[in-house]
């Protein structure tokens, strides 16, 4: 039993008192920066990345893991208790999870996202465990071509995910990739668009974007709001855990949310968003129980499902990631970056060249789910008295924390001016209605399908049709094809910004 | 001619600039053929896929009505301000200007500049409450970054620390 073996050996590596003591560490950091207000878990493990860097790249993968789902949590909890998604995929747990909270009903809101996850995160890590050897068997077929599609692949489905209009998300992604482009070109050796600013000829760091337009663009959109619209819920939380008719409503929610978010978790650029939405329409449109509240108004079912489907489609998001090295979202973007920090390549080598590495990857990310659970469901009730903090000392203590953790990166002053900018051009972003969230994929894609192009095209003496004469790449391409006609379609469309506007 | 949709004209025009721009600096490199990719190549593609969908944008907001106008609606100029200054102070007072001689006064001097400067960008100030805080943010920075992360930071003014 290779399953058997595989997951043995990564325990055995996981498995040690140390490890598990980063594994808590990085759990509790995350969920306690995660469930900040307007962090959400990119911000979150950016600001976090540099304190694993001194670590051996066990631990700091363990603790880096102990984060990831930390901050994702931590985003869950601030989507229910405020009304505030930290990130796009708690979008749809805002829903029924605030209506919960205001019901007084938070206690079982938290409760059940956490067992959902939990749940989901354990079947996510099986499937993985069971199924990144033979996938990576198909990332060998992967010649320049191929990826090319692939990204292109990915990139469309960062489009269908963005909930406003589709052709500005075009742009953003057209956009992140010009950006990823600035600095030294790997082939030629010419610094582009760098103005002759020697910090520019590296690149333009990724977390000074990610700081920038998320954390002070946000920061400063919320305080150009009125006061009273950006109140935080602070009301008494009765009651922890579910009743048992709670249960029974959130059992098969959780089943159907978990199924779903391991299969769209495999598809680049599907990732967690695509599949909570798709979970809470399902849920929708199943039969109410009578009795049952409705959806919409505070239903269990509305907070179960989306949270395991994310959890599940986050876990075998990292498939693509380890075994194709292509990360399919920003948060999966950040990680390649602390991966490769640590010198890991991710892609299909990792698996053979380092197997400890890989499989106690794998049992780590299973640690910190548990680790999770152990946190989070005695401690809710001290999650929610963090959300008291006034915003007027939050606010301040938000941009001071990514300011220290930008220069930190690389001690040097200059990506505190940049970080500055990106905040100006954060706000803007925002107040035009542009979203940032598929910038980001295209920035750290961009040099990497550059990459891809000219081989591709090199190999093929500068004959386009090679895209689409070599089997896996056309198939590639015809899926992004029919998955921007579906975005297309009308019916579809309304249907998604129903969704996206109903409250 | 009266724009319609206020927030994808200006979109549409960032992006028509924008991309227009990175294709010209693209012109300046060596562009080279689809088989010998130069430098400029690239960037010239996706700045020109860039421009014209700035293009469509800003055709579609003149053209197709919209309900409410999409307003840009007013700018938060004073949080933009504090927030954007008390960053950039925060950088001058850690790592110092060499430019101006200005020298560095490290890390916690930096904290409480940066708390108060970019506090002023809220609705309500009150020098106190904002001077706990930067007390509270230098004691839980000074704890996590330098003795449990061990960062490498300027901690005091170099005058004193030498």
């Amino acid at each position: 039993m290779d399953l058997i073996n595989n997951l043995s050996l990564g325990f055995g590596v996981a498995f040690t008192f140390q490890n598990l003591a980063y594994a808590f560490i990085g759990c509790l950091l995350g969920t306690l920066i995660g469930v900040l207000p307007g962090i959400g878990p990119v911000a979150t493990i950016a600001m976090l990345l540099p304190a694993t860097y001194a670590l051996p790249p066990i631990a700091a993968l363990i603790m880096l893991a102990g984060i990831y789902y930390g901050a994702q949590y931590g985003g869950s909890t601030t989507a229910i208790l405020v009304n505030l998604p930290g990130e796009s995929s708690s979008v749809v747990t805002v829903i029924d999870g605030y209506q919960m909270a205001r019901k007084g009903r938070a206690g079982p809101a938290l409760a059940a996202a956490g067992i959902g996850s939990f749940f989901a995160g354990c079947v996510g890590t099986l499937i993985l465990a069971a199924f990144a050897a033979p996938l990576t068997e198909v990332a060998f077929k992967f010649g320049p071509a191929e990826y090319f599609s692939l990204m292109i692949l990915g990139l469309i489905g960062a489009v269908v995910l963005a909930s406003g209009s589709l052709l500005k998300a075009v742009g953003m992604i057209v956009l992140g990739l010009l950006m990823g482009l600035v600095g030294t070109d790997v082939n030629s050796g010419v610094a582009r668009y760098s103005f002759d600013i020697p910090e520019l000829t590296d690149g333009i760091g990724f977390i000074t974007i990610a700081m920038g337009v998320f954390g002070y663009g946000e920061i400063i959109a919320n305080l150009g709001k009125p006061e009273d619209k950006r109140e935080v819920f602070t009301g008494k939380v009765k009651g922890l855990f579910p009743t048992g008719e709670d249960f029974r409503n959130m059992i098969p929610a959780i089943l159907r949310g978990t199924a779903l978010g391991s299969m769209l978790g495999i598809l680049p650029g599907g990732g967690a968003l695509l599949s909570a939405f798709a979970a809470y329409t399902i849920e929708k449109k199943t039969k109410l129980r009578p009795g049952e509240v409705p959806f919409g108004q505070g239903n269990i079912r509305g907070v179960a499902a989306p949270e395991s489907a994310n959890n599940a489609g986050s876990q075998t998001s990292f498939i693509p990631l380890l075994t194709l090295g292509i990360p399919p979202n920003a948060v999966m973007a950040l990680m390649v970056g602390a991966m490769t920090i640590h010198n890991i390549q991710p892609g299909p080598q990792v698996m053979t060249s380092n197997p400890e590495l890989f499989w106690g990857l794998i049992a780590s990310m299973w640690i910190g789910n548990a680790m999770l659970i152990i946190l989070n469901l005695p401690l809710i009730g001290m999650w929610i008295k963090l959300l008291t903090v006034p915003y007027r000392w939050l606010f301040p203590a938000i941009i001071l924390f990514c300011a220290i953790g930008v220069y930190s990166t690389n001690n040097n002053t200059f990506d505190i001016w940049m970080v500055g900018a990106f905040g100006i051009i954060g706000y803007t972003f925002i107040k035009l209605g542009m979203e940032p969230a598929p910038l980001l994929l295209g920035f750290i894609l961009g040099p990497m399908m550059e990459e891809n192009l000219r081989r591709a095209l090199l190999l093929s003496r500068g004959d386009w049709t090679v895209f689409v004469t070599r089997g896996l790449s056309a198939s590639l391409l015809a899926a992004a094809a029919v998955l921007l006609i579906i975005v297309l379609l009308p019916s579809v469309k309304s249907k998604r910004e129903e969704a996206f506007v109903e409250e | 001619m009266k724009i319609k949709s206020q927030k994808d004209f200006y979109s549409g025009l960032l992006y028509t600039l924008v991309g227009a721009a990175f294709a010209y600096g693209a012109t300046s490199y060596n562009i080279g053929t689809g088989a010998r990719m130069g430098p400029g190549y690239f960037p010239l593609l996706l700045g020109s896929i860039l421009a014209v969908i700035g293009a469509i944008i800003l055709f579609k907001s003149l053209v197709v009505e919209t309900p409410t106008g999409d307003e840009v609606g007013g700018w938060a100029w004073k949080p933009l301000f504090f927030i954007i200054a008390g960053n950039l102070l925060f950088g001058i007072l850690l790592g110092g200007l060499p430019s101006i001689k200005f020298p560095a006064m490290g890390l916690i001097v930096a904290i409480y500049g940066t708390t108060l400067i970019v506090s002023m960008g809220g609705e309500t100030f009150k020098l106190k409450e904002v001077l706990i805080l930067g007390t509270i943010l230098s004691v839980m920075s000074y704890l996590a970054f330098i003795l449990l992360l061990k960062l490498q930071f300027p901690v005091w003014p170099t005058f004193i620390s030498g």
